[in-house]
């Protein structure tokens, strides 16, 4: 198939970036998104012009550093689908179509659709861990925990800080990110011990990175790639304001 | 001569030996000490917080945008831990066998032993990071089983235990970075190490955001820069998985060991187009419940549901009927190769076979596999556009995991004293084939269990050693020869992408040093891999400039890859008999089983460079067996 693409174009992060416009031919309905701009920049390299820069790297959908704006959504059309795991199937020839980085000002371009996405990891820095130290650690079954929990638990973790929550969010919250990792680890026996310094510390971190507030209005919930859901935000409240309450 | 190191004892007294007689490092003088730890994956990671916590000032670098983003993340199945909790007969012992077997009697017993002897503490030491196994009703772990293995002993967080397992050591990690004992470079990437004195004592690294070159010193380097299995082009492996880092530690006098040992993930999706970028895998644990058949009749292109039982080849049941749809790795992706060379393959490109759900559907439920499975369907469905639950699933063999790496001794120290090789990145475990479930656990048991012993093994040799810094002419000379690498490539005024090079080079590989090899192919690949290097010299293009440049970073992989390429040419064709996952067509039984010969060639092949224009040396490391009898690897 035909297509047109409409591609920001930035050339570092204190520059201006533009919509620059592209045409591409033979377009498999087999490719993924990110095969697709190989494509396109295997023509532009042809041509002697510089390659658009996007991030990725597993292109199985586990890794988290792929991701653009398509067509005004995060990774695109699809539910729960990073934009590695989108295939040109989804699209139809002659199509346009619109791809952005994603935006948040904690998310800085550093050039074309690449951002720096490391305020996330300043905020597990600041205390999105267990503080278990190696070798020193009890016989695992000694630790019981139930199958439901385990499961909870399990469905906050699959987080893959790809970012698409803050990039759809109007505000630019990180709360979906920052509650996946609370109730994570505030679920299970060996995380709840710290839970309240981790909530004061990491939702402080947050607000520290410039992440905007939560305003409930479920976006991120519904581009998350994993299907992590809001209850975690609230799951974060109440961790928070019990944390509040108790403390000293 | 080269030295592994083995310590004195019984197989079962070797580690605690070695441990109780290790030298350690007096606290106070641990934060004088600082180490280089190249990768964050699960090796990486793990290293470097298990080191942190000790004391060590550690500088850590990826390539990626977070460090969680390392390719152990992708790993799904599971992670192997002799616990028994199953009471279905494993132990130690049994888990050491079976690795010892499934490498085909080709790695060192000493360290195998360990692997399977630290496997149930890192269960332990993942459950109390948080990472969220798989557990019973009662509260109790899950397990399953894997292929090579009759036992369960594979535990597993859904079908995304890698990335689970890359959390916690990734969180360990930040968590050293939050008290200051770790200096965290992303997006970094290593572009030459630096040797002082014949000991590794640092890294160039160029900066990914601005193009800046690095210089960065330390008392000891670790590579945790995984598999290179990349160099097929099309694998299961991430985009920016490369070789470079141990490749350039190789050119700097580190030997490399068993390259040409790489497996073929059974279970990958097949390849569908020309331009696609990679064979996304399907989790081995998919065997546990498929059923694995071709048509009997060749070319038979019907729908596969309307084709009858009697008319199905069960091929893996019938020629392996103890291990049947879990026979290894190795073993299933030839038989699969077999079947579609055979002209059995299905689907579009005739270049797949079935994996097929309707019996276990039928006999279980729906319910009970979508439980067990359903994010690997979901995936399938997503990238195949194809319903698995209601037609089989179409998957082939593609290039995985690398056994080949870094020579390194029991210390896993490389041949280069202070340059340890961790994970992938080594060749230390296993063999000529790796089981299932043993890929992250060697990754997790180096860096949390044997890397914390092991280096402060040998900083305390280092206390009083004359400080390196980066003025040294060392650096200057590491320096220049990468920028120079660099405007080489920025000024190359040919027309050829570097994409254009991968995908030659890992056809090339394909066919004449993949699932099975030939004197006759490799001698081919060795003269057309000198033409690719000729014509990479000149046709190669690269637009843009020394700033971010993904073109730029990818032709110093390339470059790497061609050379390695050679070597595991060399390699292959040196071996002189099939074993593993390295199967030369002249050496097989009558009905194409593999044909060890375990008088001329039971050693580690350790390769040294010896120049561009000059042939690799091989040194031999013999491999000695004190505890197993050698004996033909059978899964009849």
């Amino acid at each position: 198939m035909k297509l047109y693409l409409k591609i920001w174009r930035q050339l570092n992060t204190s520059s201006k970036g533009e919509m620059v416009d592209y045409e591409i031919d033979n377009v498999s309905e087999h490719m993924s998104f990110l095969e697709m701009l190989d494509l396109l920049n295997e023509s532009l390299i042809q041509k002697k012009e510089r390659v658009i820069e996007f991030d990725h790297d597993c292109r199985e959908g586990i890794c988290g550093q792929c991701g653009v704006m398509i067509d005004g959504r995060a990774h695109g059309p699809l539910k729960n689908t990073t934009t590695c795991q989108l295939h040109m199937r989804s699209f139809k020839n002659g199509d346009t179509i619109y791809i952005e980085p994603f935006r948040a000002k904690a998310f800085p371009v550093l050039r074309d659709l690449k951002i720096n996405r490391s305020a996330f990891d300043s905020i597990i820095e600041a205390g999105g861990f267990i503080g278990a130290s190696t070798g020193q650690a009890p016989e695992a079954n000694s630790i019981p925990i139930s199958y439901e929990t385990a499961e909870a638990s399990f469905d906050a973790a699959a987080c893959i800080g790809c970012g698409a929550c803050v990039a759809t969010c109007k505000n630019a919250s990180a709360a979906l990110f920052v509650g996946a990792k609370i109730t994570h680890l505030a679920l299970l026996p060996q995380g709840k011990i710290e839970a309240s310094k981790r909530v004061l510390t990491m939702v402080s971190q947050m607000d520290a990175e410039g992440f905007g507030n939560c305003s409930d209005t479920r976006a991120c919930e519904i581009e998350c790639p994993q299907g992590i859901s809001i209850l975690s935000i609230a799951k974060m409240n109440s961790e928070y304001a019990k944390a509040l309450i108790f403390r000293k | 001569m080269i030295d592994s190191k083995i310590p004195e004892g019984p197989l079962a007294e070797k580690w605690n030996n070695y441990k109780a007689k290790a030298k350690l490092v007096n606290p106070a003088n641990r934060k004088k000490l600082n180490i280089i730890v190249v990768g964050t994956g699960l090796a990486g990671a793990s290293c470097a917080a298990s080191l942190a916590e000790q004391g060590y000032n550690i500088k850590s670098f990826c390539f990626q945008d977070s460090p969680r983003r390392a390719h152990s993340v992708a790993a799904q199945g599971g992670v192997n831990a002799a616990k028994n909790y199953k009471n279905d007969g494993d132990s130690t012992y049994r888990m050491f066998y079976d690795t010892i077997k499934g490498g085909d009697f080709r790695s060192r017993e000493a360290n195998v032993y360990r692997l399977a002897e630290c496997s149930a503490h890192l269960i332990d030491h993942a459950v109390a990071q948080g990472v969220p196994f798989a557990r019973e009703y009662a509260g109790y772990l899950n397990n399953r089983s894997f292929g090579g293995v009759q036992v369960s002993r594979t535990f597993y967080a859904r079908g995304q235990t890698g990335q689970q397992l890359l959390l916690g050591a990734y969180q360990a990690l930040l968590r050293q970075v939050s008290l200051g004992k770790v200096a965290m470079h992303t997006r970094h990437e290593m572009l030459e190490l630096v040797v002082i004195d014949g000991k590794a004592k640092g890294i160039i690294a160029r900066n990914l955001e601005t193009g800046e070159l690095e210089r960065h010193v330390a008392d000891a380097v670790v590579l945790a820069s995984g598999g290179y299995g990349k160099v097929y082009y099309l694998s299961t492996l991430a985009m920016g998985c490369n070789s470079s880092a141990i490749w350039r530690a190789h050119k700097k006098g580190a030997y490399m060991a068993g390259v040409s040992w790489i497996q073929f993930h059974p279970t990958s999706l097949p390849q569908h187009g020309e331009n696609q970028s990679k064979l996304t895998l399907m989790s081995e644990s998919l065997r546990n419940d498929g059923r694995i058949w071709v048509p009997k009749t060749a070319k038979d292109d019907r729908d596969p549901n309307t084709i009858p039982e009697e008319e199905r080849d069960y091929y893996l049941e019938r020629k392996y009927p103890s291990f049947g749809n879990l026979a290894p790795r190795d073993i299933s992706s030839r038989a699969a190769k077999e079947q579609i060379d055979a002209g059995h393959g299905v689907g579009p490109m005739k270049n797949a076979i079935y994996l097929d759900f309707s019996d276990a559907i039928k006999t279980q439920g729906k319910d009970k596999i979508e439980a067990k499975y359903s994010n690997l369907f979901a995936m399938y469905e997503k990238i195949t556009g194809i319903n698995a639950y209601k037609e089989p699933m179409l998957i082939s063999p593609s290039a995985h995991f690398t056994m080949g790496g870094l020579w390194v001794d029991y210390e896993l120290m490389s041949t280069i004293p202070g340059l340890f090789a961790l994970g992938e990145a080594n060749f230390a475990d296993h063999g000529a084939n790796r089981l299932g479930a043993n890929s992250l656990l060697q990754a997790c048991v180096d860096g949390y269990f044997i890397a914390p012993y092991t280096i402060p093994n040998y900083l305390a040799g280092e206390l009083n050693a004359p400080k390196s810094d980066i003025n040294h002419p060392a650096f200057d000379e590491a320096e220049t020869s990468v920028r120079a690498q660099l405007d080489k490539f920025l000024n190359s005024k040919g027309t050829l992408s570097t994409d254009y090079f991968h995908k030659k080079i890992g056809r090339l590989l394909y066919e004449k040093c993949g699932l099975s090899r030939s004197k006759e192919k490799l001698e081919d690949a060795l003269n057309e891999i000198k033409l690719l290097k000729d014509s990479f010299e000149k046709d190669l293009l690269i637009t843009g400039d020394d700033t971010v440049n993904s073109e730029l970073e990818k032709a110093g992989r390339i470059a790497d890859y061609i050379e390695l390429a050679e070597l595991m040419c060399h390699d292959a064709l040196q071996r002189e008999e099939s074993c593993g996952a390295h199967f030369r067509e002249e050496y097989q039984t009558p009905d194409g089983e593999a044909v060890r010969n375990d008088k001329d060639f039971c050693y580690v092949s350790a390769w040294e460079w010896k120049g561009k224009q000059q042939l690799p040396e091989l040194h031999k490391e013999p491999l000695v067996f004190e505890s197993v009898q050698l004996a033909v690897r059978s899964y009849k």
